[in-house]
């Protein structure tokens, strides 16, 4: 790793000032993808800024939507462990890396970092969240912008993610066998408006929303409904682990196990 | 250099470090604690695992200064002071859960913590607690079944002839 | 019943006291007052040509000792190559300079350029990037059949091609093999691939030099699985370093699996560079820079066909296999796919006629070389995957196909050199299946099949030579070195013993399992021995551990050497108790005198030795020590007979072992619990080369699985538990255990197994495919339902 200084700020009014006070300077949330990043060079701070000593924007609760709100500093553990009411997420959450991973990686860094075949995006699209940071809310429908990239500026925080609870859903993930990230994840989420379809680890252009699973399944919620939708390859991630083409034929079958499983 | 403070194994410890200092660098380095192990830098592998307040962490994928405050447990503190073994080491040893001996602290840690998590773990979620914990030499087969074991489970029937 | 202790208890490893509560001593753990690091600036491209290294810039950067490039090293050795294979015209095979630093050129992605030594790591990182390279990209050779083609680009422009050895074997066969598969009833042909693999011990490789000036003694600690073979290749033919002047340690060493058999550049750049800098020097790999500087493994193209007659007798095999080495040749990589390949082509089976033919390729990757299992996980592979297939075109049984052309008569003397000494292929099989259950896989396959997914049984038998030995074989098949053991048994004062075995433990529990061959024949606890392993400097010299020799080979030197001991301790006894030594009986640590009551202990015996007031100094010295090296007549010759059991899930290609049984021959057995677990360890090693590990180079000779990112290893929730067996094995009728060597078996048996099942399942479901590479991952699964539709 290239040297650097690393704050712990309490506040979150800190942490915004901290970042603000130089272009190099980086936010660290878990630090279970920027760490090893780090490692190999990758990325040259001058600060990092840990967001784990910043209690305001830890834990879960419940607003008066009746969303689940979940501060961005908790850890994927605490997720797994404390959103009872959104048993889909919850059980997303516990499947994340490994415990050791969990404990330390938290939901806010995972969507910052947006990773291709991370589950997070997934769930946040899947579920129409809204992503509240130190300035704005921005609808997950908004939020995401391609692999590694998103509309969060520079020195801008995630503080929470506020998740409209669904009538039902489920996430697959069928993993890729070194990384155990998802070589293609679904995420299915029925509301009272609608169905919402949001697929990770698939796509070239990183999550997205199928749109065509999303009209089919709001009209029949069932895994028939998906039988005959086909996606193309082309756009897919082609790599070691999987065809285009591959991976396309598994957005379909972890679709239909999703629906199968949201029941 | 900051300087961090922490508790390991039950005593104060400290020393200078820089950002960039991680956790398994302090402690192997610094505090000479070497059984705890660096068998990769993708945060995989495992042999890493310490406690941090209670709970399972990749120390290579956690900077010193981050654990500034904390309570810090690696496999040197496992044992009791007179060197009685912990159930999960004395299972692994009676179970031959260990061979090279190179992820075994990873190992111990991940399984006492899982034990801490859910005292009477089935097969399936040992091995998927053991998700981020590789060992080349065992096969696992005797991984799991000590950790079962230390569940006080009876193992005697696994894999019977 | 199990036994208390001895041969065949399964005493509990007294390793575990130290691993189990962090206090090993690994290589990473060892750190000398003043050591500085080093850094290793390595080639990222896979063929370049060096026009310039600037290190001046670098040189002034902080904490920068010294940075060294090739240059520094135009008058060391070439990194040697332990082995010679001579081709099939009776020339040697072309044998490149492997240089320490590159000279002139890099020749794949990782080869080192430079070494930086400062204070800190991350100074010499800084500094490395400081470097300023000027290297002429040039076309990559990659691909094995490529290479070869004419005009290619060459790896080594002072070879006249990439082609490091034709071989054949039996050449003088070859006319006859031909001849018998030309009239064959039925000849099946199988083309695949043996995918390249990543070892990865654990423990990323490490090496400290240390220079005393006062007395010009070198000291490398390095993570090897045969320290004195380091001492030797290093010194003699690397850096002229006098072996008296040259210790080598390898500690507590966090396994190998072959990859730490080797003598790598980095230790000899430690070692160099501690004398030329007057501080010890450390390097540490780290896993990503492991993924492109450790031998890798495997990767052989092979065609293999296998003849019949009528009554499904096996008549001839012949095989054509394209062996990549990589761009310079590791310690012994010629051996694998020749020797260690070659000479098991006629596996369990009593097939007349073999033609087995090599072709070694250079190529712009990293050096291949041994792997559990080195060349006979290969032979195995093709043979078994070809049996399964042939049964499957003739509508035969595969057990019963095998049943009918087992080799029944022992000593057995292959069409391909070896002579396998005992061995029982059909209790095995019977053995197998009893255990596996075959009766209720129809029941199973229903009850998969209701889920949706397809199941598959696989069958697989396997020989393999192991306990790598006999000095006069080896050394006639080119072998530079001899591969003995030796063990120096030293009994102290009061009784206690401790035996210095030039074999070495990285896992194998030999501190453990040694003890209970000497107490058991002397008749004392296994506590009053100590093992010492894996130190030049108070260690005989010895060969080191792979090719599952440790007890067959390192076991047998101390039987040999605890029987000289035995021998002078009776006479000892003798003159105690005033008795002709002929009378003289050892049991349960006392001598006594036959038909009398007359007794002394082990302790008294060894007492008197250091002691020698009543002692027959006339006829015997003091003391009690001795030493032997043991260099067998033959290999030994383990075999198998492997069930496993697969799920497809044929919407996602994904394969998941359900089953999985083993029946082995490891003749007698000292330790089962130990065995148990080196079986387990290798089936799941042979598990992933099956379904998940992939080296894989792009056609750039980019490493696209370059970290666990990529490179699958196995996870415990890969496999299930294992049910394993290895009663009643056929005694060794060579050495004086009658063992046969557990470490490799796993690994070489289970492979074909998982393919065997995987298309058993796939074939249930209608699809007629004859074969998938390895692995079998859900992607390949996938493509080939596809395909088959």
């Amino acid at each position: 790793m290239y040297a650097f200084d690393i704050e712990r700020p309490t506040t979150l009014a800190d942490a915004v000032k901290l970042l603000a006070a130089s272009d190099e300077n980086q936010a660290l949330g878990g630090g279970q993808t920027l760490i090893p990043t780090l490692k190999q060079r990758l990325a040259m701070p001058e600060v990092l800024v840990s967001l784990t000593a910043i209690d305001e924007i830890k834990g879960i609760s419940e607003d008066d939507e009746g969303r689940l709100c979940i501060g961005a500093a908790t850890t994927h553990a605490e997720v797994a462990a404390g959103a009872g009411k959104y048993p889909a997420l919850a059980a997303l959450a516990g499947n994340i890396g490994d415990p050791a991973v969990r404990n330390r990686g938290t939901i806010g860094g995972s969507l910052a970092n947006n990773d291709p075949s991370a589950c997070y995006p997934a769930a946040a699209l899947g579920s129409g969240a809204i992503i509240v940071t130190n300035t704005r809310e921005i609808a997950a429908d908004d939020y995401f912008e391609g692999m590694f990239a998103t509309v969060l500026d520079e020195g801008e925080i995630i503080t929470e993610v506020k998740f409209p609870v669904p009538e039902k859903a489920a996430y697959m993930k069928f993993e890729q066998p070194a990384s155990r990230f998802a070589l293609v994840g679904a995420f299915v989420a029925k509301y009272a408006d609608g169905v919402r379809v949001a697929v990770t680890g698939a796509s070239e252009e990183g999550v997205f929303r199928w749109s065509e699973a999303e009209a089919a399944l709001g009209s029949n919620f069932s895994p028939d409904a998906i039988e005959r939708l086909s996606l193309s390859g082309d756009g897919m991630i082609s790599d070691l682990h999987g065809s285009g083409e591959y991976r396309a034929h598994l957005v379909g079958v972890m679709t239909k196990r999703a629906v199968a499983a949201a029941g | 250099m900051p300087q961090v403070n922490m508790t390991v194994n039950g005593k104060p410890a400290s020393g200078d470090v820089e950002g960039r200092t991680l956790l398994v660098e302090f402690l192997r380095e610094t505090l000479d604690l070497t059984g705890t192990h660096v068998g990769c830098d993708t945060s995989q592998c495992g042999a890493c695992v310490v406690h941090v307040d209670g709970k399972a962490v990749k120390a290579c994928t956690m900077f010193a200064a981050e654990a500034d405050g904390a309570e810090v447990l690696t496999i040197e503190g496992v044992a009791a002071p007179d060197g009685t073994l912990d159930p999960v080491q004395e299972a692994f040893h009676q179970h031959h859960g260990l061979q090279c001996g190179f992820c075994t602290p990873g190992m111990v840690m991940s399984a006492k913590a899982l034990l801490a998590e859910n005292p009477t773990p089935t097969e399936a979620e040992v091995r998927d607690y053991l998700e981020g914990n590789i060992c080349r030499c065992t096969g696992y087969h005797n991984i799991v079944k000590a950790i079962m074991a230390a569940s006080g489970q009876d193992v005697s029937k696994i894999a019977a002839e | 019943m199990p036994k208390d202790g001895g041969i065949g208890a399964s005493s509990k490893r007294r390793e575990d006291a130290r691993f189990l509560t962090g206090t090993g001593n690994y290589t990473d753990d060892i750190n000398l007052h003043g050591q500085a690091y080093v850094h290793f600036l390595r080639s990222d491209v896979a063929h370049g040509k060096i026009n310039g290294i600037d290190t001046s810039g670098a040189e002034a950067m902080p904490g920068v000792i010294r940075i060294f490039t090739g240059k520094d090293f135009e008058s060391a050795g070439s990194i040697p190559c332990g082995w010679q294979v001579t081709d099939r015209f009776g020339e040697p095979m072309k044998e490149p300079r492997h240089p320490i630093l590159a000279e002139g050129k890099v020749r794949h992605v990782g080869d080192p350029i430079a070494a930086i030594v400062a204070e800190t790591r991350e100074q010499a990182r800084d500094a490395a990037e400081a470097i300023e390279l000027d290297i002429e990209d040039l076309p990559a050779v990659i691909d094995m059949k490529a290479a070869l083609e004419d005009g290619s680009t060459k790896v080594h422009d002072d070879l006249s091609d990439n082609l490091c050895f034709d071989w054949g074997f039996v050449e003088e066969n070859k006319q006859a093999v031909d001849d018998a598969i030309k009239s064959a009833a039925h000849v099946t042909t199988l083309e695949l691939i043996n995918n390249r693999l990543v070892p990865n011990a654990m423990e990323p490789r490490v090496a400290v030099g240390d220079f005393n000036r006062g007395t010009g003694e070198h000291t490398l600690y390095t993570t090897s699985q045969n320290p004195h073979v380091i001492r030797l290749l290093m010194g003699a033919f690397v850096l002229n370093i006098p072996e008296h002047k040259l210790r080598v340690v390898a500690p507590d060493v966090g396994g190998g699996f072959g990859s730490k058999i080797y003598h790598y550049a980095e230790e000899a750049f430690c070692t160099y560079a501690a004398r030329e800098l007057n501080r010890p020097v450390k390097w540490t790999c780290s896993r990503s820079e492991a993924f492109l500087s450790d031998a890798q493994a495997r990767d052989h193209v092979t065609k293999i066909e296998l003849a019949l007659d009528a009554d499904n007798n096996f008549t001839a095999v012949r095989t054509e296999t394209y062996a990549n080495m990589g761009a310079y040749l590791s310690t012994f990589a010629p051996s694998i796919p020749t020797w260690l390949h070659g000479t098991l082509m006629a596996g369990n089976y009593k097939t007349p006629l073999i033609y087995v033919n090599v072709k070694a390729v250079f190529t712009n990757t990293v050096p291949v070389d041994a792997y559990r299992g080195a060349g006979r996980p290969e032979a195995t592979y093709q043979l078994e995957r070809v049996i399964d297939k042939a049964a499957r075109e003739l509508g035969l049984d595969p057990i019963a196909l095998r049943r009918q052309n087992f080799v029944t008569e022992f000593p057995y003397a292959t069409p391909v050199a070896v002579e396998y000494d005992s061995g029982d292929f059909h209790r095995l099989m019977d053995k197998l299946e009893s255990r596996a259950d075959f009766n209720g896989f129809a029941a199973r396959r229903a009850a998969s099949e209701k889920n949706g997914k397809l199941r598959g049984l696989g069958i697989n038998c396997f020989i393999e030579a192991c306990g790598i030995a006999p000095s006069h074989l080896v050394g006639q098949l080119g072998a530079r070195a001899g591969l003995y053991e030796s063990a120096t048994v030293r009994v102290n004062a009061t009784g206690g013993i401790t035996v210095m075995t030039g074999s070495h433990s990285h896992g194998q529990g030999h501190e453990t399992v040694f003890p209970q061959v000497v107490a058991d024949m002397i008749g004392i606890d296994e506590s009053m021995i100590e093992i010492e392993h894996g130190d030049t400097a108070n260690t005989p010299m010895g060969m080191g551990t792979y090719g599952s020799r440790s007890i067959a080979v390192g076991g047998s030197a101390m039987v040999r050497a605890t029987e000289k001991i035995i021998n002078k301790a009776r006479k000892i006894a003798a003159h105690l108790m005033e008795a002709s030594e002929a009378d003289i009986e050892l049991k349960d640590g006392q001598f006594s005198v036959a038909g009398t009551d007359k007794s002394v202990a082990w302790g008294d015996v060894t007492l008197a030795a250091y002691v020698p007031h009543n002692y027959p100094l006339e006829e015997i010295e003091p003391g009690l020590e001795e030493t032997a090296f043991y260099d067998p007549n033959n290999f030994t010759y383990p075999a198998g007979a492997y069930a496993c059991e697969v799920e497809v899930d044929p919407d996602t290609g994904k394969v998941t072992i359900e089953r999985f049984t083993t029946a082995d021959d490891f003749g007698n057995v000292i330790n089962p619990m130990i065995v148990d677990g080196q079986v387990h360890g290798g089936l799941v090693q042979g598990i992933g080369q099956a379904l998940l590990e992939n080296c894989s180079y792009d056609a750039d000779g980019q490493l696209l699985s370059a970290s666990y990112m990529d490179y699958a290893m196995p996870r415990a929730d890969d496999v299930p538990f294992f049910s394993v067996d290895h009663s009643n094995g056929t005694a060794c009728t060579h050495n004086p255990l009658g063992v046969k060597g557990c470490g490799e078996a796993g690994a070489i048996g289970s492979s074909p197994t998982v393919v065997n099942a995987v298309v058993d399942a796939l074939q249930s479901g209608g699809i007629k495919l004859d074969h998938v590479d390895m692995p079998v991952t859900p992607g390949r699964v996938w493509q080939a339902i596809q395909s088959a539709k």
